[in-house]
Formats: C-alpha cells, structure tokens, sequence
C-alpha cells in the first residue's frame, strides 16, 4: 500500500480519528480492542516476568558465585591461576570444601553427636560478591556480616548445630582440630543448589586446613579461586587462562550460576510462552473475526465516502490509521495489563526462584507493541482493507451490489497477512525460547487449521442430510423449531462451517484447560510420587553389603537395593586419549576431566530406558574384539560424542579397563533413585574396589531407623532428601499455578472468539427474525430455533474440539514434557455435551436482542 | 472560458446498459441478457432543473448512477462538464464527484455514527486541500441553519425524524457548492407535507447557488417543479415526453 499526501493531511487523520471515536461509542470496535489488549497483556505478563527472572539470574549472578568468575579445581590450583589474575589486577579470594565427619564437645573428653558435614574454608576476601550472614544463636535473627570466623573457630549451619545437639559458645572437634562455635552461619551467597550440596554445612578459616589433617593426597576436594572485577578484565583473564587450565581445572562464569533455577526458569518459560502463544492465536482468531464485521458493517459508510469523492486509497488510509490508533491505544493497556498480571506470577512464582526481582526491562513492552501492531495488521487490516473495493452505486442500490463484494485478495492484504504470518513467527519462537519447539507449534496450528476446516465442513455437509433424514422420518411438521433452527445451520453452509470451528477452537482451550491439562500435571507430578525415594546412603562398603541388606530386611523395608559403585577416570575413546581440550562445551569438558561413578546391574533400573542397542544379552551386539560391554546414558553419551560400538577406556584404580558401548539409555533422573551413567554386566568390575549406595523412601514415623543404621554402621553417610524433594514439589505446585494463571488469558480469548463467532451472524440473524416476527413467527419458536441452531453448533464444534484437544494435549504430553499421555474418554462427553449446552447458552444469551428487539426498530435499522 | 460556460454540463449519447439475466446465468445466450437501459441520449445546461420520471422497473435509478459515474455503462458515452466520464478510473470518478456532484438519497445515507452537523461536514473533509476544519464547520453551521436545524447540529440521525434526516442530508449535499446535484427520490420516504417541505429547501438552495438539478422521482408533482420533465418506459426515453411538462394527475 503506497503511502500518498493524502494519508498525512490533517483531514484523512480527524476522519479516520473521528470515525474511530463514534465506532468505539457505538460499541463496534469493543471485540477487536478487547482481542488486542488480551493477547498484549499476556505475552507481555510472561515477558515480564521471565525477563525479571533472566535478570536476576544475571545481575546476581555474580553474587550466586560469590564472585564474578571462579575457578574450581579437584586439586591444588597452579600458580598460574593466580598470577594471571594478579596481572590484570582482579580481586581474589580462595576457599576449599570437603566432606568429613565432625563431633560435638571437646574431643575425647566429652565426645557429644557426629555428623557428616560439608565444610568450607574460606580466606580472606571471601565472598567478592554478596554477603554471608550469620546470626548469634539459633532462633535469633540474621544479619550481614563482613567478617570471616577467625583460625580456631567455627561458624555452623542450624541444621547441623541441631543435628549435633550443640550451641554458639561450644566446641566441635574436626579432624585434629578443636573449634569454638562463634555464629550460626544462615546464608552464603554461593551456596550451590545441586542434590548433594544439601549436607548440613560448616565454615572455617582457611588457615586452619592445614592444622586438622583432614585434606590428603587422595582427598575429595574441590579448590576454588575467586575473582571479581571490571567485567572486560573479567572476559580478558578468563580468555587468558583458558589456554593455561589443566586437567581438572574449570571455570565457571555467571551464566553457570544456578543450573536448577536456570533449568525450571526454562521449564516455566517454555510452558507460560506456550499457554501465551496459545492465547495470541486466539486472540488473532478473534481479532480477525472482529475486523471482518467491522469491515461488513462499515460497507455502507465507505459507499457513502466513495460517493463524495473518496478515492480507494484515502479509503485504506482511513481504515489503516484506525487501525493503527487502535493498536496504540490497545498496546498500551496491554501492556499494564501485563505488568499488573506479572505481579501474580512473581507472587506464585518469583519467590520461589529468586527472593529479589530487579525491575523489568523494556524488551517485553516493545515486544507487547509488536503484537498489538502485528495483530492488528496482521488479522484486522485485511478484512478492512477489502473495503476500498465497496462500489460507490451502493448508496443507490444496496442488494444488487451486496453479492458484488468481493473479498478478493490485493497485494496489500497479502502483505498485511504477511506481517500476520512474521508476528506470529517472531512471537512463537521468543516465547518458545527455541525454533524447533516453535516450529512444531506453528507446524500444528495450521495443520490444526485446515483439519479443523477440513473436518467443520465435513461436520455441517454431513449435518445437512441428517436434517433431510430427520425431518423426512421424524419430524410431524415442517414448521418446527427444529426444522427452522437446523435449516438455518445449513443454509448458510460456509458461515456455519466458520462458527464450528471458531466455537470448536474456543471448546479446545476450554477442554485444554480443564480436562488435559490435569492430566499433563498430574502425569508430570507422577515424575514424583510420594514414595519416592528420600534418603540416600552412601559409603556402605563391599564387607558390609550382606549386614546392611540384612538391616533393610529386619525393617520390613528388603525391596531397598544396594548399587556397587566404581570411580574411574575416562582416559580413552577408541584408543584416543581424552583431553579436556578436545571438547568446546563445559559440561563436556567437565566430564572428560572429573571421575565417574561406574556401576553395574543385571536388570534395568526403574526409570531406565533402552534407546539403542541391546541391554545384555538380548539380540545380537558387536563388541569389536572387547569382551566386556558397557551400556551409557544417553544424555552424557550426546555430550561426549559417544556412539553404539565405541570402546571407552577408563582408569579404575590404576588400572586400563575397555569395553565396548552396546546400548544407550535414557535415564529419568528426577525420580531420585541411584542412577548411573555407565554400567556393565555383573561379573565385569567385581574385581575392583567398590562403595555402595541406595536410596529408599523413608516414612517420617520410621525415623528411627536412621539412628539405628547409622549406630549400626558408623561409617555409612545419610543423606536426606526431604528438604529438596519438598522444594521440587513446591516448584512444580507453583509451576502448575503459574501455567493456570497464564491459562485464564487463554480461556478470556477462547471466550472472545466465541462471543466473535456469535457476532459475526448477529446483523444477519436480527434482520431474518424481525421479517419472522413481522409475519407472525411467535418469540417462543424463534427461541426454540436458535437454542437447536447453536446447540448443534456447539455439538459439532465440541466434538472437533475434543479430538483436537486430545491430539494437542498428546503432542504436549509425548514432545514437551516426554511423558506419556493416556487419553480421556470424559473429554467426548464433555466436549459434546459441554458444547452443545454451553454455546446453546451462550449463542441464546449473545442473540437475545434478535428476539427481543422490536422488529420494526430492527428493520428500519437495517 | 466561454466554451466551458456554454457547453452543456452533462452530455449523454447512446447510452446503455445490459446485465447478463442472473436465474441463467450459467448460459450465455444472447436472450439472457436483460437490458435495463437503451440508446439514451440526453442534454443537460448548466442551471437547468431536469425530472426522470417513469414506473418502477424503467430504469430510472440505474440511469442516475451511470450519469453520476456510480456505475459504468455497457455502451454509450458521457460526458460531465466536458470530461469524459467513461475514460477516467474509479477513483478519479470519485475525484470528480468530490468536486461537481452532490446527492439527495431516499434513503438519506446519513452516516449513522456521524452528528448532523459532521455528516454535513463529510463531503467538505473529504477535499481537505481546499478547506479548514473551521471553515467546514461554520459551512456545515450556516447549510444546517439555511434547512432549519441549528438546533439539531449534535443530533446523531437515530435521533433525527426523516424529514429531519432528508434536511441533513440536503445541507450536505450542497455544502460542497456542487455544479451538479442528483436526487433520487428525496420525498419517497416523506409524507406529504414533510416532503414538500423537504422540497422547497432543496430548490431554493438550487436556485441560490446556481446548481444544475437532476430529480428522478414517481411524485409528477414535484416533477413538474423543474424546467424539463423526461419519461423513462423499458429503459428508453418516451419521445413524446422529452421536452413537455407531464400533466399533473
């Protein structure tokens, strides 16, 4: 559309303005603003949220390291590291962490409770960035603090200062070393969140290392160097002192803060972007519906315009610049729509990923305008713009040139259904947060389209000679409701046809969001049942496996399972030795660097799948000249580039051991059993020195238990799960909310477009039933007609609806969530019965001025 | 100049116009085609005052439409104010009409959301390069007070009465000084005396401001207010009517 003087003069804007106005009086633009500000304010309520997450986790980042960046070693760290930081003049700060036992009172003379305890040793400067905080007993309340404990004494975490029965002012014995408790320590910035890391925690000055004999060669230690500075310096030393890293030398940055947050932000992310994408397209739907009878209810105006003078262009002018007024108006309200609706999300949400959410950035207000804009000149502008072809001769004769109306498509509205297409593409892929994810999603929409045309057609076309059927053998007299209100159905076929799948989409997300989407929480909930497991014991050793089963049998409890675990180093692939430096991606090199738990098993573990090859001794494998086979999860299998048949070398107590990779396994890792990455059969590693672990659900009536085990075998490490567990639940209960919160956006435009369907027939059905009415049609009967008119409607679109429902939410189930998905046979009955009553309802309350309106105030009207 | 002045302001020749017969449309022969109008020839002078008049079905409506450039003929030529009509496109049909032409319809065509006095307005707005808003206005202002409206000048049409309406629409047929000015049954919506009121307004503006009027109407009263009555039977001209008076009754 070629943009002429004409579109800037003072009188096409204060016509199109004034027009705009008188409309929105009038109550004909309420559907389309109403579209606009929905789809507006949605995506932008998960854009500032996520946005105000994304924030967080990079602003704080560097607080949840605890510096900017560090360096993390299972060894002494090299000078090196050091003396490059030194050269680009950043602050540092080292600190080191292990497991010991620790014991309350004052070594052999009082010997009180012991634990296992995660001990930090931090030097001075610790934490560059946050603050730890501590508090002078256990109930009284925390504050920062810039102080570190001095040598000799001891800050404890409550959980363990509860566990070991002891308070500030008393000592605890560590290796050789006797400490003063001097604060409970409540928070440190760079506590990590994984799994293990919940053991009870302790902090100590690093000078006192040395003094408790704990750290040897041999012992599991992770070394950290801290840094922090100007970020380039930052960028500089770390690009400085890759080249330099050794084995088992890594660096971890800013965006390696915090997987598990970063992984359920994605999660959440990618379910609300989903629900909001779901929600745009409605409102698209909506809009387009809306727009197209604006477009039919303004033929007459634009004839009128065309008769004084109006050329085609000042027409779209006019029409444009409504629509472009209209959108600023709507994209705005939108978007504090959003920002109010956000709060609800941070309120479910927020707090449970982040305790402080910075303000949100602009991104998602300029990604609200796109909508608003693309919306409306995507799915509004062409049905308007089709106006410019309205003859002017229809001021003098309106029926003859009714049908000479054609929607034909122009470049314009190909290239305003363009910028529809692009919106929504742009759109599916932001919210996505990934092209694939979003390609299926758009993939499915419009195959979704043409099915749901395909089948509406079917549906009325098929309802037409049910209707001869009926009336031929059924019905008494040709003049009944039904006949006047089925008739009406299939009069207008293609009408009809646009109202099933209009009603059909609105069902779908009604279904989506009742029926289906229980079944997806409650299938994804199931990745957590409440037996799952919640303590882990580890340490048990060969001599005690017999005596520890024995324990778990005298306790009702001999379904518990005891996994051999072997630690070896990965040293060759195919004969190749591995390096960190062959891998680009860090948990790759990570993993070619660290130790592996390997274990091994004659059955497969629950939550274990074959993906390819064969698990042992089913089907025929080649083992390329290796006796020995391993079977490898698939996920650390895809980072390290291993295949089927690929011999992996590992160093297992100073000595090579080889086999081949004969199967790869997808592992359900959020079940909190005792998994492994590689296995071998029974018979293979027995000869190597092993630890055990197992996991198992414990009862908090059973408690007990525990002290009983670990009186019975000191050495054994428990670990407790409940805190974590309660906090993985807690995500996916808030998760679930979230997506609900987001799904009442989708219900308010699935409302929409059927409160847009029921409009688009309106102007139609007031003029048909006034001539009724005007020839002695009674109320009643024209009631009866449009209840069996929309109750079949309803029936029809519900039953598309509910296929459609079940297919999506099998697509959601089986691609998004990898999960599988039963489907539910309620979903039919409430999709017929539930639409055929609900937009029976609905079309009888939309329509009532059709039967209410007096018939001469209609027909003048008209 | 001159030769502008003298030359008729709207010259038809052989005008036609034909539409395939729709209930066969599936067929093309040359017996499914319906002819609504053929071979008219007409000449209208500048400040002459000219009725069609005929029974319905006679084509007097589709005339007015292809004389004001609303609709294309099959055949024929016109030409309004010594243009062409035929060989300008759409819009700049719609350019000319903006510029020469007002319109009195039966049925008003008052833009429902627009108030009496911004549908007086309209035509004004809609050739923004001559006109302020202000001056569209106070146009707009004196027409409505010239038909007895000032006091309705905020009045949605919903709330106008149709003599009322056909008041409005008048002011905003003239309020653009057309040369020309079509109606096409002004009083068909009217009762007597609302109509004859209606009436009067019209012709005295057209004697005021020098217009052109060319009426189709079935009222041979008002008909026989204009200088030239023309009968229009089967889509012809009846030739005996062409430059008489019709007898009243």
């Amino acid at each position: 559309m070629a943009f002429s003087s004409e579109f800037f003069s003072p009188g096409t804007w204060r016509l199109s303005l004034r027009m705009l106005g008188r409309d929105w009086r009038a109550g004909e633009l309420r559907v389309l603003l109403i579209a606009v500000i929905i789809a507006v304010a949605c995506v932008t309520s998960v854009g500032f949220f996520t946005d105000r997450i994304q924030q967080a986790l990079n602003h704080q980042s560097g607080e949840l390291l605890g510096a900017d960046l560090r360096v993390v070693a299972d060894h002494p760290l090299s000078a090196q590291v050091r003396n490059i930081a030194a050269s680009y003049d950043l602050r540092s700060a080292e600190t080191r962490s292990f497991r010991s036992m620790v014991q309350a009172g004052d070594g052999e003379n009082a010997p009180g409770q012991s634990r296992l305890a995660e001990i930090k040793a931090v030097g001075p400067g610790y934490p560059l960035r946050g603050a730890l905080k501590i508090a002078p007993t256990r109930f009284a309340k925390d504050h920062v603090t810039q102080d570190l404990p001095k040598p000799g004494e001891v800050w404890v975490g409550p959980q363990l200062l509860q566990q070991l029965d002891s308070n500030v002012g008393d000592s605890l014995q560590l290796g050789y070393l006797s400490l003063r408790i001097t604060a409970v320590l409540t928070y440190e910035p760079d506590r990590s969140g994984d799994m293990f890391s919940i053991a009870p925690r302790l902090l100590i000055n690093l000078d006192d290392v040395p003094a408790s004999g704990l750290i040897q060669e041999g012992s599991h230690v992770h070394y950290r160097y801290l840094v922090a500075g100007e970020p380039g310096a930052i960028a500089d030393y770390r690009q400085a002192l890759t080249s330099h890293l050794q084995r088992g030398e890594n660096i971890e940055g800013a965006e390696d803060a915090r997987p598990e947050v970063r992984f359920a932000l994605q999660r959440a992310q990618q379910f609300l972007g989903l629900a909001a994408v779901v929600a745009v397209m409605l409102a698209c739907v909506a809009i387009a519906m809306a727009a197209r009878r604006y477009a039919q209810r303004h033929l007459d105006t634009c004839a009128m315009l065309r008769c004084f003078g109006a050329s085609q262009r000042r027409i779209n002018h006019i029409f444009l610049l409504q629509l472009v007024a209209l959108s600023l108006v709507a994209g705005p309200l939108g978007i504090v729509g959003g920002f109010l609706a956000q709060e609800g999300l941070v309120m479910l949400l927020g707090q449970l990923m982040i305790a402080e959410l910075p303000a949100p950035s602009w991104t998602p207000v300029w990604v609200g305008l796109l909508v608003a804009m693309g919306g409306v000149l995507g799915f509004a502008l062409p049905p308007v713009l089709q106006l410019r072809d309205v003859p002017a001769l229809r001021v003098l004769r309106r029926v003859a040139v009714q049908s000479a109306i054609t929607w034909r498509l122009q470049p314009a509205t190909i290239l305003a259904y363009f910028i529809g297409f692009i919106m929504l593409v742009l759109l599916v892929i932001y919210q996505a947060g990934d092209v694939v994810l979003g390609g299926i999603l758009l993939s499915g929409l419009l195959l979704a389209t043409v099915l749901l045309w395909a089948a509406a057609t079917l549906l009325t076309w098929g309802l037409k000679y049910f209707l001869q059927y009926f009336l031929k053998h059924f019905s008494q007299s040709k003049s009944s409701a039904w006949h006047l209100g089925l008739a009406n159905l299939t009069r207008n076929r293609r009408a009809s046809t646009l109202q099933v799948m209009a009603f059909g989409v609105g069902l779908m997300v009604l279904l989506l969001l009742t029926i289906v989407r229980g079944d997806l929480l409650q299938g994804w909930a199931k990745g957590m049942p409440e037996d799952a497991p919640n303590r882990f014991v580890i340490n048990i050793q060969t001599q005690q496996v017999a005596e520890v089963r024995n324990f778990f049998v005298q306790k009702d409890m001999a379904d518990v399972e005891l996994f051999p675990m072997v630690r070896g180093r990965l040293t060759a692939i195919n004969g190749v030795s591995v390096s960190e430096q062959r891998y680009e991606d860090t948990r790759a090199r990570g993993l070619a660097a660290r130790e592996f738990n390997l274990s091994w098993a004659d059955r497969l573990q629950v939550g274990n799948t074959i993906v390819q090859g064969n698990w042992w001794g089913d089907g025929s494998k080649t083992t390329n000249g290796f006796p020995y086979e391993f079977s490898v999860e698939e996920g650390i299998a895809k980072t390290l580039g291993l295949a089927l048949g690929d011999q992996l070398t590992y160093e297992i107590a100073g000595e090579s051991f080889t086999a081949t990779v004969t199967s790869l396994r997808s592992v359900h890792w959020d079940n909190f059993r005792a998994n492994f990455f590689v296995l071998t059969p029974p018979g293979v590693l027995e000869a190597y020195p092993a630890s055990y672990i197992t996991s198992f659900f414990l009862p908090a009536a059973k408690s007990g238990t525990l002290n009983e085990l670990v009186n019975a075998f000191p050495n054994l490490t428990v670990i407790d799960l409940t805190a974590i567990m309660d906090q993985v639940k807690l995500i996916i209960e808030r998760v679930s909310m979230a997506v609900e919160f987001v799904f009442l956006f989708t219900l308010a435009a699935g409302l929409l477009v059927m409160s847009a369907a029921i409009q688009s027939t309106l102007d139609v059905r007031l003029h048909e039933n006034a001539v009724l009415r005007a020839l002695g049609a009674r109320r009643r009967r024209l009631w009866q007609s449009l209840a069996v008119e929309f109750f079949s409607l309803g029936a029809l679109a519900g039953l598309l609806a509910a296929f459609f429902a079940s297919v999506l939410g099998f697509v959601i189930a089986d691609q998004v969530l990898e999960m599988d998905y039963l489907f539910n046979p309620w979903l039919w009955v409430l999709g017929l019965l539930g639409g055929g009553i609900g937009v029976g309802l609905a079309g009888i309350i939309g329509t009532r001025q059709v039967v209410n309106s007096p018939p001469l105030a209609v027909l003048r009207k008209l | 100049m001159n030769d502008s002045v003298n030359q008729p302001i709207l010259l038809v020749e052989g005008l036609g116009k034909t539409v395939a017969n729709h209930a066969n449309h599936k067929q093309t022969l040359a017996e499914d085609v319906l002819i609504i109008l053929h071979d008219i020839d007409l000449c209208i002078q500048r400040g002459d005052s000219v009725a069609i008049v005929g029974p319905s079905g006679s084509g007097k409506s589709t005339l007015l439409g292809l004389i004001a450039g609303l609709d294309v003929p099959t055949c024929g030529t016109i030409h309004l104010d010594g243009k062409n009509i035929l060989q300008l496109n759409e819009d700049e049909r719609a350019a000319l009409r903006g510029e020469k032409i007002g319109f009195v319809f039966q049925s008003f065509q008052l833009l429902p959301s627009f108030t009496a006095l911004e549908n007086v307005m309209l035509p004004l707005e809609l050739q923004e390069n001559t006109t302020t808003y202000a001056q569209a206005r106070q146009q707009a202002a004196q027409l409505l007070a010239r038909v007895g409206l000032s006091e309705r000048e905020h009045h949605y049409p919903g709330q106008l009465s149709g003599g009322e309406q056909q008041r409005v629409a008048i002011a905003r047929a003239f309020v653009s000084k057309p040369s020309l000015l079509f109606a096409d049954e002004p009083t068909g919506n009217l009762d007597t005396h609302t109509g004859q009121q209606v009436i009067d307004f019209m012709f005295e503006l057209n004697r005021e401001q020098g217009t052109t009027l060319v009426l189709v109407t079935h009222d041979h009263v008002l008909a026989n207010r204009c200088a030239r009555v023309l009968e229009l039977q089967d889509g012809q001209f009846c030739s005996s009517a062409k430059t008489a008076k019709v007898e009243q009754g």
